[in-house]
């Protein structure tokens, strides 16, 4: 069975070679041997037989090829309404296909399997909400990339990131270490600004556990800082953990079953140790979906629940704001026409629609708020959903489908975007820096700071 | 001929369709895995209750969900042809008087210009339904031989139905012609995407637990689908 050193069937299991397939600039070497990787089909038809129940077999037989999902899918209506675009059309030529060859697909089809499960689809979900029969078509191209991992055809850069997971428990080299001592640093960067400003960590007990994404803590700590000092001006009895503060998974993006397990018990053992009353997580899309939504399932937890209640960034932001532990000063509010990017990973697929719209109607001057067409579980996908930001094989692909979300914005006449969603602030960011339609964008710890009332007791010394 | 169609025939189409029908039900039920499926089924059952009734019932409401709402004419053409097609087999006053007759028991029956309006809109949406197939891009690109076949199975017998119910050429041999189309129909059912009957309930349902159960449906107001 002819498997490359780069790009196989094994998964990514030590520091030393993730090292050396990240030196692969561009994964160059890991694509050429790609091209000979053969695809094991014992493997490939025994997992399907165990895995693939009533549900996804059911959708691929009873789907009616009544053509209404096509207009749900932004990659079909950006693409010039391209027939191959359409979701029934994509899972059935995938999908569809290898179970009907009951597995006997050679390498081509699986290189053409790869491009649909990750460049045709974001995992977005929004097909399933217009399909007739129920059928969403998301769920089985993450059930798709999941076999297809399992054979070696992932993109480069997923196969890296579950790699991460598996040897650093986080998506990046971030280790325990590295991520306590950024945190602690960035909040005493703040400390004279806010006298008192302290990270806890391992704390027992605590009201809160706060958890985040790895990249936060390697390229953006400024956000680190902000969340300590958001919690420090609303009185929260917090705490960081120093094991299982990754709230990510990179792995899911890369079906990679294993390294998802992995990655979502750490955090949970997080939790069984320190026993916070709450989890709270940053404002990433993915990771609440992960830890939160899915990963109780991948931990075989049956009540479908992590150990402790778990929420949002923005369903913790609305309740503090709505109970008064932080206020905003009226005068700071917004003034500008703003909206807001409705992330599918904790909108549509975890029903938060009003509680983002409530933080608005806190932070923004009325009659400022325009929300972007559709709205809510129907929005769009930012355009890098499901690791298509991520993805260098795919960037132009990734670039049209942005398309969508630019027009949306450009439609409300905004200027300003927020995007408590990674991913999508992200794909925001790449939008403007493509397409340059003169927009600022921003997460919401970032802007509450400067609009906030700063009680007495905590304000700095003059 | 007749005897044994509306006899024996008749028993073994019914039988078949609905024991097949019960078997791919419990296969599905049975099918169904908490943990691959990643939907807690049986942990949260007044959510997930609620947002399988509701997965049902705002799609077989004519334009209750936004995808119905979004494709007007589909949404036409979709439920005059159901609605003739389950409504006609099972109310109309001949039907019911075989039935009556045969197996002793009867459906309420619809009076003969209700029967022929939803007849005629089964025959012509299928018409519309199979232009749509050729013509729409998105749908020609999904389109198999087995599509065309079924909607032909389908409409057929409601075709000859009418042939009798106007009395166009032999009665007796256009009557043979619609019973046999009529229980092969029936018998393809549980063996083909025409088990949609059944498995639409169950899709849907399934798919509002998901919702219902995970995906926020235990958050907030539930979807809006």
């Amino acid at each position: 069975m002819p498997e490359g050193t780069l790009c196989n069937k094994s998964p990514i299991q030590t520091d030393e070679t993730l090292k050396t397939l990240l030196s692969d600039t561009g994964g160059k070497q890991y694509y050429d041997e790609m091209k000979s990787l053969e695809v094991d089909i014992p493997l490939l038809w025994t997992t399907i037989q165990k895995t693939c129940k009533s549900r996804i077999r059911t959708w691929l037989k009873i789907c009616a090829h009544c053509g209404m999902c096509a207009d749900s899918c932004f990659l079909y209506r950006i693409n010039d309404q391209d027939p191959k675009q359409v979701p029934a059309y994509k899972i059935q030529s995938t999908l569809g296909e290898i179970i009907r060859k009951k597995g006997k697909v050679d390498n081509a089809f699986m290189h053409m399997a790869m491009e649909t499960a990750w460049a045709k689809c974001t995992c977005c979900n929004r097909c399933g909400l217009y399909c007739p029969h129920g059928i969403d078509m998301g769920i089985m191209f993450g059930y798709l990339r999941g076999l297809l991992y399992q054979q070696g055809f992932v993109p480069w850069e997923l196969k890296i990131g579950a790699g991460m997971h598996r040897v650093y428990q986080a998506q990046m080299d971030v280790t325990d270490e590295d991520f306590v001592e950024t945190f602690i640093w960035m909040a005493e960067e703040y400390e004279e600004d806010y006298p008192g400003l302290k990270v806890p960590v391992d704390k027992v007990g605590a009201d809160i556990m706060y958890t985040v994404n790895a990249r936060e803590v390697k390229h953006y700590p400024e956000d680190l800082a902000e969340a300590a000092i958001l919690f420090h001006l609303a009185g929260e009895n917090w705490t960081i953990t120093s094991r299982g503060w990754e709230q990510t998974s990179l792995a899911m993006f890369a079906g990679d079953w294993e390294a998802c397990k992995i990655q979502v018990e750490s955090v949970y053992e997080a939790m069984e140790r320190l026993k916070p009353k709450r989890m709270v997580g940053t404002e990433c899309g993915h990771a609440h979906r992960a830890t939160v939504v899915e990963g109780p399932y991948w931990a075989g937890r049956k009540d479908g629940l992590p150990p402790a209640e778990s929420i949002h960034y923005v369903e913790w932001l609305a309740e503090a704001l709505r109970t008064g532990k932080l206020k905003i000063d009226p005068k700071k509010r917004i003034k500008e026409p703003v909206t807001l990017q409705d992330s599918c990973n904790y909108v549509r697929n975890h029903g938060l629609k009003e509680i983002t719209r409530e933080i608005m109607s806190y932070i923004v001057e009325p009659g400022y708020f325009i929300d972007m067409s559709p709205n809510r579980e129907h929005n769009y996908c930012c355009g890098g959903g499901g690791g298509f930001n991520g993805i260098g094989l795919y960037r132009e692909q990734r670039n049209k489908a942005l398309l969508t979300k630019r027009d949306q914005i450009l439609n409300t006449g905004a200027k300003l975007v927020l995007a408590p969603c990674h991913n999508c602030w992200d794909a925001i960011r790449d939008l403007e820096e493509e397409y340059r339609i003169g927009i600022r964008w921003s997460f919401l710890k970032p802007l509450l700071i400067d609009m906030l009332e700063i009680p007495e007791h905590l304000k700095a010394q003059e | 001929m007749y005897d044994f169609l509306t006899g024996p025939g008749l028993w073994l189409s019914i039988g078949i369709c609905l024991t097949g029908l019960c078997v791919r039900g419990v296969l599905y039920v049975k099918g169904l895995n908490w943990q691959l499926d990643r939907v807690a089924y049986t942990a949260h059952p007044k959510a997930g209750m609620k947002g399988a009734l509701r997965s049902i019932f705002f799609w077989v409401l004519p334009f209750g969900t936004r995808s119905w709402r979004a494709q007007p004419l589909m949404t036409v053409l979709f439920f005059v042809f159901h609605i003739g097609a389950v409504g006609v087999p099972l109310f109309l006053s001949a039907h019911n008087m075989v039935l009556q007759e045969k197996l002793g028991f009867s459906f309420v029956s619809i009076n003969q210009t209700a029967a022929d309006i939803m007849s005629w809109g089964v025959i012509i949406s299928a018409v519309f339904l199979t232009l749509r197939r050729m013509v729409l891009p998105e749908v020609r690109i999904l389109t198999t031989t087995y599509d065309y076949l079924v909607l032909f199975l389908s409409a057929a017998p409601f075709l000859t139905g009418l042939i009798c119910r106007y009395e166009i050429g032999n009665y007796s041999f256009f009557l043979i012609v619609h019973i046999i189309l009529g229980e092969i129909l029936l018998i393809a059912i549980p063996f083909t995407k025409l088990s949609h009957i059944l498995l639409f309930f169950l899709s849907r349902a399934q798919l509002g637990m998901d919702f219902g159960i995970k995906r926020g449906g235990m958050k907030g107001k539930g979807l809006a689908w």
